[in-house]
C-alpha cells in the first residue's frame, strides 16, 4: 500500500454563532492515497462539506472559529499553515470544484480570462501563450469549438458545460488532489453521468486523487474506490466501496442502503430512516445515531463507539456491529 | 456603432417624455397664484397698466396659444423671452449651465474616488474600526444640513486656515477648479454616504458568492479576488443610487449655490420662480429634464458596460 497523499486525523470544525457553538466535524480521521477517488457520503449537514473545505480552507465567507486535528499533506500540516502559503497550495497542488456550476463561474468575466487566471497565476503555461493553453485545456475536458468559446461569457454555457469549464479551471494546474463537492447534484441526470464519466478518465491521465462528496450512494458505486459514510460530524464507517455495499456493518449505512430502489431482484419496500439528524449545537450523548437506530440499546446512549476493524481495510463505529454485520 | 444607435433610438423614445414635461411646467406655473405683471409693477400699478403689459408679454392670449408659442420658442432654440432679465433666455441658461454641470460632475467624482476605496475596506472589514468611523463620519454628514455643513467648512478651511476661497465662481479653469472644490466636497459628502452605504453591501453579498470561491481556489490573492472578481459584480446597484442621486442633485445645488455665490442654474431657478418669470422657469424645467434624461442614458450604458448580460437593444 503506498502512502498517503492526504492525511487528516481527529479532525475537529468549531464554529461560533449567536451565543452558541456548533461543532460541525468532530474527529475525522481518514487518508486519502494518491490516485484513488475516495467517496464522502451522507444526508445534508453531517459536516462533509466542511471536511472538504477545510482542505482547501475556503468556507464560503462563515469561517469556522476553531479547527483542531491535523491535515498532513505532502509533509505539510494544512490546519496550521499560514493564510500566505495556503495561497500558493490552492490551484496548483489541491483544486475544488462546486455544487452549483450555475454560480461558481464570474458572471462579468469570458470563460477564456477565468481559465487563464490559475495559469498565470502558478506560471504553469509551458511556453504557451494564454489563450493556447485554454484551448487545450478546454479540449480536454470535452468543450466543443473551444476558440470561440473563450470569448464567451458564462450565461451563454449549459450547466454541463459550464461544469466542464469549471473542471478545466480546477484541472489547470495538474493538482495532485481534486476536491469535488457534489459536483453533479446540480446537474439533470444524462449530463451528471457524463460528468462523472469525464472525471474517471481525467484521473486515469493524470494520475490526480479525488475526493468526492456526494449524498447519492448509486454514484459512489459508480466512481469511488474508497469511501466514508458520514453522520452528525462524525465517520460512521469506511471501507472500499465494494465491501461497503457487499457487507455494509453500520446501522446507518444499512438504513441508507435500505433507502436505496433496487434494480435488480425482488423490491422490498424502501425503509426511510425515522427521525431528523442531531443539532450539532447540543449532539445526543453516547452513539450519535442511536435515537434512530433500530438496533439501539441502552449502553449506546452512554458509550461512543469507537472506528474498529470489521475486516481488513474495513472500520465501523457500532457498538454491535459484530451482531448486525 | 452599436451604441450609436442605441442612444439614437433611446433620445427619440424620450421625446414624448420631454412632451410631456413640457405640459406640466407650463400648467403648474399657470396654476401658481400670482402673476408677472402684478409683481413687475408693484402696488402702485393700475389695473389698466396691469392689463397693458399682459398684452405686452401675451398673457392675455387663450393658453393653448401661449402654450403652442412656447413649443414654437424651444423648437427654435431661443427659448423665449425672459420677462425679468428682458433679454433672449438661451443664452443666459447656457451661461448658468457651465458652472452647474461642472459642480455636479466635480461632485460625482469626488463621490466616486471616496466610494470606491471606502466600500471596499469597510465590507472587507466589516465590524471593525474603520467600518464604524465611515459610518459615523457619513451619517453625520448626510444627517447634517448642507448650508450649515457649507458654512463650518468655509470658517474651517476659507477663513482660518485660508486653503480655499469663500466664494464665488473665478476666472479661468484652474481658479474656477479651486473654488468649486469646497462646494463640490460637501455635495459629494452626502452622495458618498449613500453610495457607500450601497456598494458596501453588495460588496459583503458578492463576497458569499460561489465564484469568489472559485476565484480562491485558483489560488489567487485576495487582493485580485476583490479587484477582479468582486469589484465589478457588486456594481450595478450603486450606479443605479448614483444616477438617482445625481439626477436629484442637478436640480438640489440651489443652497450651495447661494452658500458660495456660484452663478449657477439653481439659483436662476429660485429667483426666476419668485419673479413669476414664466418663460424662463418653463425653459428650466425643460434643461433640467434633459440633463437628467441624460443621466439616465448614461446610466444604462453604465450597466452594459458593467455586466455582459445587458445589452443594448
Amino acid at each position: 500500500m503506498s502512502a498517503p497523499l492526504l492525511s487528516v486525523r481527529d479532525l475537529k470544525v468549531t464554529f461560533a454563532g449567536r451565543g452558541r457553538t456548533v461543532t460541525a466535524v468532530d474527529g475525522v480521521s481518514f487518508d486519502i492515497r494518491p490516485g484513488e477517488i475516495f467517496g464522502l457520503v451522507g444526508e445534508s449537514g453531517c459536516g462533509k462539506s466542511v471536511t472538504c473545505r477545510s482542505l482547501i480552507r475556503l468556507f464560503g465567507g462563515a469561517a469556522p472559529s476553531r479547527m483542531e486535528g491535523s491535515i498532513t499533506f505532502e509533509g505539510r500540516d494544512l490546519v496550521t499553515l499560514r493564510n500566505s502559503d495556503f495561497v500558493d497550495i490552492r490551484g496548483s497542488r489541491i483544486a475544488m470544484i462546486f455544487q452549483d456550476p450555475m454560480t461558481a463561474l464570474n458572471p462579468t468575466m469570458r470563460i477564456g480570462r477565468q481559465i487563464q487566471e490559475g495559469l498565470i497565476r502558478h506560471g504553469r503555461l509551458a511556453g504557451r501563450t494564454p489563450r493556447q493553453a485554454a484551448v487545450d485545456l478546454l479540449k480536454s475536458v470535452g468543450v466543443t469549438a473551444p476558440e470561440r468559446r473563450l470569448d464567451a461569457y458564462p450565461h451563454a454555457f449549459s450547466g454541463g458545460m459550464r461544469q466542464r469549464v469549471l473542471i478545466a479551471i480546477a484541472l489547470a494546474c495538474r493538482p495532485k488532489l481534486l476536491i469535488a463537492d457534489e459536483p453533479t447534484t446540480a446537474l439533470d441526470v444524462t449530463v451528471q453521468d457524463q460528468i462523472l464519466k469525464l472525471i474517471l478518465k481525467l484521473r486515469a491521465e493524470t494520475g490526480m486523487a479525488v475526493l468526492f462528496v456526494t449524498h447519492d450512494l448509486g454514484v459512489v458505486a459508480q466512481t469511488c474506490d474508497r469511501v466514508a459514510v458520514m453522520y452528525a460530524g462524525r465517520i460512521a464507517e469506511t471501507a472500499d466501496t465494494a465491501q461497503l455495499f457487499a457487507k455494509p456493518s453500520h446501522p446507518y449505512t444499512r438504513a441508507l442502503l435500505g433507502a436505496l430502489p433496487a434494480l435488480h431482484g425482488k423490491q422490498d419496500r424502501l425503509e426511510p430512516i425515522g427521525g431528523a439528524p442531531p443539532d450539532l449545537s447540543a449532539p445526543p450523548p453516547g452513539c450519535r445515531f442511536h435515537p434512530r437506530c433500530r438496533f439501539a440499546v441502552g449502553q449506546c446512549a452512554r458509550e461512543e463507539p469507537p472506528l474498529l476493524d470489521v475486516e481488513p481495510g474495513h472500520l465501523s463505529a457500532c457498538l454491535r456491529m459484530k451482531e448486525i454485520a | 456603432m452599436k451604441i450609436v444607435f442605441f442612444c439614437l433610438s433611446r433620445i427619440i423614445q424620450l421625446l414624448p417624455v420631454l412632451l410631456g414635461i413640457t405640459v406640466v411646467a407650463f400648467l403648474l406655473l399657470r396654476v401658481m397664484p400670482g402673476d408677472p405683471a402684478t409683481l413687475m409693477l408693484g402696488s402702485r400699478g393700475t389695473p389698466e397698466d396691469i392689463a397693458k403689459l399682459n398684452e405686452q408679454l401675451g398673457l392675455n392670449q387663450p393658453l393653448w396659444h401661449q402654450y403652442l408659442r412656447f413649443i414654437g420658442d424651444l423648437v427654435q432654440g431661443s427659448f423665449g423671452r425672459s420677462i425679468a432679465y428682458k433679454a433672449d433666455i438661451g443664452p443666459l441658461i447656457l451661461e448658468r449651465l457651465w458652472p452647474s454641470l461642472a459642480l455636479v460632475g466635480l461632485s460625482t467624482i469626488m463621490a466616486v474616488v471616496m466610494t470606491v476605496p471606502l466600500a471596499m475596506l469597510t465590507a472587507v472589514r466589516r465590524g471593525g474600526v474603520i467600518d464604524q468611523i465611515v459610518r459615523v463620519v457619513f451619517v453625520m454628514a448626510m444627517s447634517m444640513p448642507a448650508f450649515w455643513l457649507g458654512v463650518l467648512l468655509v470658517l474651517l478651511l476659507a477663513i482660518y486656515v485660508p486653503l480655499f476661497p469663500v466664494s464665488g465662481y473665478g476666472e479661468g479653469f484652474w481658479d474656477r477648479l479651486h473654488h468649486l472644490i469646497l462646494p463640490a466636497f460637501i455635495i459629494a459628502l452626502g452622495t458618498a454616504a449613500l453610495t457607500i452605504r450601497s456598494l458596501r453591501s453588495s460588496i459583503i453579498a458578492v463576497l458569499g458568492a460561489d465564484y469568489v470561491d472559485t476565484a480562491r481556489a485558483k489560488g489567487l490573492v485576495e487582493r485580485d479576488v476583490l479587484w477582479r472578481h468582486v469589484f465589478r459584480n457588486s456594481l450595478t446597484s450603486t450606479i443605479s443610487v448614483l444616477a438617482v442621486h445625481t439626477s436629484w442633485v442637478i436640480g438640489g445645488t440651489v443652497v450651495i449655490e447661494t452658500v458660495f455665490g456660484i452663478p449657477g442654474l439653481g439659483s436662476l431657478l429660485v429667483s426666476s420662480i419668485s419673479a413669476r418669470d414664466y418663460p424662463m422657469v418653463q425653459a428650466l424645467t425643460v434643461t433640467f429634464a434633459t440633463l437628467v434624461v441624460i443621466i439616465n442614458l448614461l446610466t444604462d450604458l453604465a450597466y452594459a458596460l458593467v455586466d455582459p448580460r445587458v445589452t443594448l437593444s
